[in-house]
């Protein structure tokens, strides 16, 4: 915004005033999160006829039992949970904005018959609730043995994602035709334009869609729970779901569990704060 | 060996215009397959396989009895009149799921538009501010709901020790059937991250002329929000509740891990009881003819949402 709207003395005080107040219930939950996490049971669980007597410096943990985090990962099998995410996260990533980017390119910069109508059932695609396939495509998937394995959670990912083509589409269509029809002149088929120019052009929208899929594929819920029947198999989503049963009670352990799990995927948005906000600013964008 | 490649290429390197010109058009120029339809084939075999094949199907299988194990049976509408007529949880599960779009929806929209309005203020620490506001969205959906189970723990929890602290004694919130669902709409507030980040692109994207016009006019910083922030907005607040009354109808997660759809089926949602017909029950027909509902719920609503779309949503140039 301009200089000249800027705003008076009093707007501004007033301002962040506001934000600081409404900060405060927006960071406390997370606080709370990590406070509990590093407290004794004894902290946490005030004894009888204390109930009641909750006082501000017991957001601070006395003492600070750092040992709440190994005992936490050894009360479940966490390095298994990990190795299983890490392992969906980098293969649908790979897989979803590889077939996303080759269909995207075919749609936006490609002619053939019938292109409009299919792309409006791509976009369509989006509005469809999940649920109204879900269950056919969970009886295919055993049907073909697949239930209990990791491909019905991979191997789609595979087949393009209707968001991220319409993203890349966007960005397909901003690079001028001179390039890729200098390109096609020189003789360049149309799957070396795609890798040799339009790919490498294209680095932003695809760091974008790979954010969002690596952490989509982190929080997954959904779909282990649905595909994968053994615990050697469990995602740290899932896996902590499951074992909060066994866990209850044990706040500081869970909400251990719950930083690990949660501190990896705010790591990442520091890392790639403009690319994550840019991403979700134009969804809502057109 | 004659290389058409390098023979193109060395015409196309002494006379390049007359080259391009003398070229049929792109999508003529092969015959058989345009490469367009080699690019777009993972897709076009996903939606034939994963999406169009199991909708027609999911529709198929909503007028039989089918529990996995025996053949599915077509028994016609049976299914559609047992939901309709004899299944009160169907009903409260449309009732639970209506309760929370009609709060939390609104909520999040006014929310929304108010953080944004003030972070897209011309302050110093700003990015500081939006960092925070954004931050509880980006917390995996299952570590939310992990967390949010302890905070709303009446005795010890976050909240009620806060509320106590002041004098209140405070709600039994997820144990309670009254309690459960303003809890998780207050939850669903705190990730309201995520539609200010939309709300505040689109407030960036009003061209400041306007702005400035209405400065000379002597508008001051509440009738320009009024006038101009909030009327430039409304394709992006239209956006934004298409997707958020398309998620709320999905809402699922959270009550699953959190209640389990108790306490009294308080925050049995319609996804979460269609979740426990197909998978626990078995009622693989029942369950989709409760996705079809869900579907014909949904293009409704948005249809509807797009019937009053030119009533309120301003857009520009028009």
């Amino acid at each position: 915004m301009s200089t000249v709207l800027k705003q008076s003395k009093s707007v501004r005080f007033v301002a962040h005033l506001t934000l600081i107040i409404l900060s405060i219930p927006c960071l406390l939950p997370l606080l709370w999160m990590i406070s509990t996490s590093l407290k004794s049971d004894a902290q946490i669980f005030p004894s009888v006829g204390e109930i009641g007597g909750f006082r501000l410096s017991d957001f601070i943990p006395n003492p600070i039992l750092w040992s709440n985090y190994p005992e936490a990962m050894r009360s479940v099998p966490f390095g298994t949970y990990l190795q299983n995410t890490l392992f969906l996260c980098i293969s649908t990533t790979i897989g979803a904005v590889l077939s996303s980017a080759l269909v995207a390119y075919g749609f936006a910069r490609t002619k053939f018959r019938g292109q409009k109508i299919l792309f409006i059932l791509v976009l369509s695609t989006l509005m469809l609730p999940p649920q109204v396939t879900m269950i056919p495509t969970f009886l295919l998937y055993k049907g073909i043995g697949w239930y209990g394995t990791w491909l019905p959670l991979v191997v789609p990912s595979f087949f393009g994602s209707a968001f991220y083509i319409f993203l890349m589409c966007q960005f397909f269509r901003t690079i001028p035709n001179e390039l890729s029809e200098a390109a096609r002149i020189d003789g360049c088929g149309e799957l070396r334009i795609f890798f040799q120019i339009m790919l490498p052009l294209s680095i932003p929208v695809m760091a974008t869609c790979a954010l969002f899929q690596f952490i989509g594929a982190w929080n997954d819920f959904l779909g282990p729970l649905i595909y994968l029947n053994s615990p050697s198999q469990y995602t740290i989503a899932y896996g902590l779901q499951q074992f909060m049963g066994t866990m209850v009670s044990q706040w500081s352990y869970l909400m251990a569990a719950t930083t690990v799990f949660t501190i990896p995927i705010i790591i990442l948005f520091f890392l790639a704060q403009k690319t994550f906000i840019q991403g979700i600013a134009t969804t809502g964008g057109k | 060996m004659q290389n058409p490649r390098e023979t193109t290429l060395a015409i196309a390197s002494q006379t390049p215009r007359r080259v391009a010109e003398s070229l049929p058009p792109m999508n003529k120029r092969r015959k058989g397959i345009s490469p367009g339809w080699w690019f777009i084939s993972p897709w076009l075999f996903g939606f034939v396989f994963l999406t169009a094949l199991p909708f027609l199907a999911s529709l198929y299988l909503s007028f039989c009895q089918y529990d996995v194990i025996s053949p599915p049976r077509w028994i016609g509408l049976s299914n559609y009149e047992n939901l309709f007529l004899h299944d009160p949880l169907f009903w409260k599960s449309i009732w639970n799921t209506f309760v929370y779009a009609v709060f939390a929806l609104p909520l999040g929209t006014v929310a929304g538009i108010t953080l944004a309005l003030l972070l897209s203020l011309d302050l110093r620490g700003m990015s500081v501010y939006r960092t925070i506001f954004f931050l509880p969205s980006i917390v995996p959906l299952v570590a939310t709901s992990l967390l949010w189970v302890w905070i709303l723990n009446p005795q010890i929890g976050l909240i009620n020790n806060l509320l106590e602290m002041v004098g209140i004694s405070g709600p039994p919130w997820l144990v309670s059937p009254v309690w459960s669902k303003p809890a998780l709409i207050l939850m669903s507030i705190w990730g309201v991250g995520g539609s200010m980040i939309i709300y505040l692109a689109g407030i960036k994207d009003i061209p400041t002329f306007l702005h400035e016009a209405a400065l000379v006019d002597g508008a001051n910083t509440w009738q320009r929000t009024w006038h101009i922030t909030l009327p430039m907005l409304t394709p992006v607040i239209f956006f934004n509740l298409v997707m958020g009354m398309i998620g709320a109808f999905q809402y699922f997660t959270q009550a699953f891990i959190m209640t389990a759809g108790g306490p009294q089926e308080s925050t049995n949602f319609y996804c979460l009881y269609l979740f426990q017909r197909a998978f626990l029950y078995l009622n693989v027909g029942y369950s989709s003819a409760m996705a079809w509902i869900l579907f014909v719920i949904v293009l409704v609503v948005t249809t509807a949402l797009m019937k009053t779309h030119t009533k309120w949503v301003h857009y520009e140039g028009n």
